[in-house]
């Protein structure tokens, strides 16, 4: 089972739209790379996740990353050939009551210094410019550019481009072991594909843990997926991305309509996840609450069916926020996981951002609130095997 | 003890065995069922208020119908009856049922799946034209509302229930233009040392086609089929084949009915996270049981067409069997004597189950090579040409992948109607095995859950 060790100037461990974008990025800079994929690219997270390229309601500091990414997906039929279904539809928050209403214009002026522009709209004015509001909800916040995309074809066109433009993409190779050996990772496969590279970037999602762990740096992250669903195809009419907006956890849901007609929804509960068998499976019950929460926001809803219903495996950092960076204690070492379920949209501008930090050293988008010495503790390994 | 909690799914032929098993035991189980009434498909009752005798509902089949119906009537008050309700989902232990807008969850020590077949379908140039129906909508039509799909019907497939059907169609007036098997008559030859494992219905299968052919219906086999033809707003007007003799023909027709044999509704199965199998034989993939229904999922049973194609006498004994298995499982030990008798005739039953696969064949040539214009998905639009595309181009290689990539399955159906087909188009452009691109992942809910659903009610305590 030995195979010769592939050489690159960077090797990538996971091929979620975070990989697969900076495999992209890294080739357009000029780096050789390898990339290498336990399933297939955009299986997991990146795959069955809501689609959502909606800037307002993020963590501010998390903005400038999201304006770079929103960029990106504007241009990307120009960089990868294809538009994985983007569309700047524009995305509306609604609340239910007047004291939310309050917060979201607050998170509305702050953001205005962060370079984003919300339109608030209160009383009648959200439903008339949206007439499938119902009754309860009394106000909101648009955001005219932001939009939706097509999780299911974002990280594979991503992938694809990676490759045509030079990239090493393997799929079906399961790393199993991460060395760093005098100036170079060594890492290893089930089926004894070796990668060797100076850098290593590790993009496994709700894995990562296991992995930054091994080099002594470990996150508390835990595996969650989110409960999806579609309905059948109704005349096209629904054009922002909507979301509910609530400090209630179980009436946050939203939902956006393809231009197909189709309405995909999510929201409300997570379910449980299982990161040895790599799936997770919605619970009934957490569906039956969505569409009683979406019957509030918009009643016609009520007419339409449940098609098919959906979930993954997602990782949340005890924070709410990414890890993404460089390792606090192995040069040459670099992450980018646990998006804890708001990575879609950062996706494509994660992975320009890395691909900028490995390949210059630094980058001109702040991410330092992202990076893990946040959770220093252990002391630094060099790495370990992960089976 | 307490009292079991046992659900079946199904009151068709093995669901009303079943549940009869169960109440004999002294287990009230609840009976679930999509149906407004007892019989499955092919013991469909009519309406209430309908009058047509048994016989001209069921043919040479009437005493058997009306045995499971009064069978059913019998155990009517000593079960929890749940007409017009879908099982939408299962999970470990509980099974999510809904009627209406009404949900419940109702928890389980054994679940009896006995859900049924459709037929299996492969797609055709026009076949998403208005007037294609499958072969047992078009005998749905007849039984339960005495419908003809059509004035003048073509029959197009292969399998028993191709000759049945049209042969019903004959007795209740209807004009059949033309009867097309896709499967050569010699296989039928062939396949006579296993058929005769049941005489009487090798007997009875004959003398339906010996009765088309003596009503002057054009019964071709070994034919190809080519198109249908129609417009979008006119519907079907005729259809075209290639006969055994390799020259064109063309049968006027208002509506065809297709069908290539059966597949079994596996859903629940899946959701329950039954273990599948590839059966190479039929070229599809089914749950893994034992011999007497037991899935790998502890206290999950298949039983009846949901779990091979046996028909419905087979059903009948495999909807009892799995019920002895739970009850066997449940510590309450049926006779040891009936379950052997029941797996000796399951064993006949499943040597002529092989024999109608050998006679009869699912022809999947046809489908890995059908043009690229011909739609294969028709919830979703998606033609032979584009699957290829997605094959060929984005390198899906497992139809899970193809469907993520170009919606193939996506539709109301979930795949239930193209997925076989779907499957036989990826393999052949990725030059690999049938089983090698695997199948398509069921995902809840069974069938289209209306949005207007409501939250469950509180949990029932039996």
């Amino acid at each position: 089972m030995t195979k010769p060790p592939i050489a690159a100037d960077v090797v990538i461990v996971g091929g979620g739209l975070m990989g697969a974008s900076a495999a992209f990025f890294l080739r357009r800079r000029g780096k050789s790379v390898v990339l290498l994929e336990r399933g297939l690219v955009g299986q997991q997270a990146s795959g069955v996740n809501f689609g959502n390229v909606r800037r307002q309601g993020r963590y501010l500091p998390q903005l400038p990353l999201a304006h770079r990414s929103r960029d990106i997906w504007g241009r990307l039929p120009q960089l990868i050939g294809e538009d994985a279904e983007f569309i700047p539809t524009g995305h509306v928050r609604v609340v239910y009551t007047e004291a939310h209403l309050a917060a979201v214009a607050k998170y509305a002026a702050d953001a205005k210094g962060w370079g984003l522009d919300l339109e608030i709209l209160g009383g009648d004015a959200v439903r008339k410019r949206f007439p499938f509001f119902g009754p309860e909800v009394v106000g909101g916040s648009y955001a005219p550019v932001d939009g939706h995309a097509n999780p299911r074809l974002a990280a594979p066109a991503f992938g694809r481009a990676a490759k045509r433009s030079g990239a090493q993409v393997i799929e079906n190779c399961e790393v199993i072991d991460i060395q760093k050996e005098g100036t170079d990772f060594r890492v290893t496969a089930k089926d004894g594909t070796v990668a060797k590279a100076p850098a290593a970037l590790l993009c496994s999602g709700a894995w990562g843990g296991a992995m930054s762990a091994a080099f002594g740096e470990p996150v508390p992250i835990q595996p969650n997926g989110p409960t999806m669903a579609v309905t059948e195809p109704v005349p096209y009419g629904i054009i922002p991305v909507v979301g509910v907006s609530s400090p209630i956890a179980h009436e946050v849901v939203y939902f956006r309509q393809i231009k197909r007609g189709n309405i995909v929804f999510g929201g409300g509960r997570r379910n449980p996840a299982y990161l040895d068998e790599r799936r997770a499976q919605v619970t009934p019950q957490f569906t039956l609450a969505q569409l009683h929460e979406l019957r509030r926001v918009a009643p016609a809803l009520s007419k339409l069916h449940v098609l098919r219903t959906w979930s993954g495996v997602e990782g949340y950092v005890a924070d709410d926020i990414p890890i993404m960076g460089p390792s606090a204690k192995v040069s040459g070492l670099y992450y980018a996981f646990g998006f804890c379920g708001h990575g879609f949209q950062l996706g494509p501008g994660v992975g320009d951002v890395m691909a900028e930090l490995i390949a210059t050293g630094s980058t001109t988008t702040p991410i330092d609130p992202f990076h893990i010495r946040r959770f220093a503790a252990a002391p630094a390994r060099t790495g370990a095997a992960l089976a | 003890m307490a009292e079991p909690r046992v659900i079946v799914v199904g009151a068709g032929p093995a669901g009303v065995r079943a549940a009869e098993a169960l109440v004999r035991s002294g287990v009230t189980p609840i009976v679930i069922d999509e149906g407004r009434r007892d019989g499955g498909q092919i013991y469909r009752r009519q309406p209430e208020g309908f009058t047509r005798p048994y016989a001209k509902l069921y043919g040479t089949e009437a005493p058997k119908a009306q045995s499971l119906h009064q069978a059913f009537e019998q155990l009517r008050a000593r079960i929890d009856y749940r007409p017009d309700t879908l099982a939408w989902h299962v999970r470990p232990r509980e099974l999510h049922v809904v009627s209406g807008t009404r949900t419940e969850v109702l928890p389980f020590d054994a679940l009896i799946v006995c859900s049924g077949a459709t037929d299996r379908l492969m797609p055709v140039p026009g076949w998403e034209l208005a007037g294609c129906y499958s072969m047992g909508a078009a005998q749905i039509a007849l039984k339960s509302q005495a419908c003809s799909i059509g004035r003048r019907v073509v029959f197009m497939g292969t399998g028993p229930l191709l000759y049945l059907v049209a042969s019903q169609y004959v007795k209740a007036g209807a004009q059949v233009q033309a009867v097309l098997d896709t499967s050569p008559a010699g296989l039928r030859v062939k396949a006579l040392a296993r058929l005769a494992a049941r005489p009487g219905v090798l007997w009875h299968g004959l003398k339906l086609v010996a009765g088309l052919r003596s009503a002057g219906v054009p019964v071709l086999t070994g034919i190809t089929p080519l198109a249908i033809a129609g417009t979008p707003e006119g519907g079907v007007t005729g259809i075209r084949v290639r006969d055994a003799g390799g020259r064109e023909r063309a049968f006027d027709c208002d509506a065809v009915g297709l069908g290539y044999h059966l597949r079994a509704e596996t859903q629940l199965a899946d959701l329950a996270r039954c273990e599948f199998r590839f059966d190479a034989e039929s070229r599809q993939w089914l749950p893994a049981i034992d011999e007497d229904g037991r899935s790998s999922v502890r206290g999950v049973y298949l039983a009846g067409d949901g779990a091979r194609i046996l028909g419905a006498d087979g059903a009948e004994a495999a909807g009892k069997l799995a019920a002895l298995a739970a009850l066997t499982d449940l510590a309450r030990f049926p006779s040891d004597e009936e379950m052997v008798e029941l797996r000796k005739t399951l064993q006949v039953m499943d040597r002529f189950r092989r024999g109608l696969i050998q006679a009869f064949p699912w022809p999947h040539e046809m489908a890995a090579q059908l043009p690229d214009h011909a739609v294969v998905c028709r919830c979703e639009s998606i033609s032979a040409g584009d699957l290829r595309r997605t094959v060929r181009e984005l390198g899906a290689c497992e139809m899970n992948r193809a469907k993520a990539l170009c919606r193939v399955g996506m539709g109301r159906c979930q795949g239930r109607y193209c997925g076989h087909s779907a499957a036989e188009v990826v393999a052949h452009a990725a030059q690999l095995p049938i089983e090698q691109v695997g199948r398509l992942r069921g995902q809840g809910p069974v069938k289209p859950l209306a949005m207007a659903a409501l939250q469950p009610v509180q949990e029932a305590t039996p």
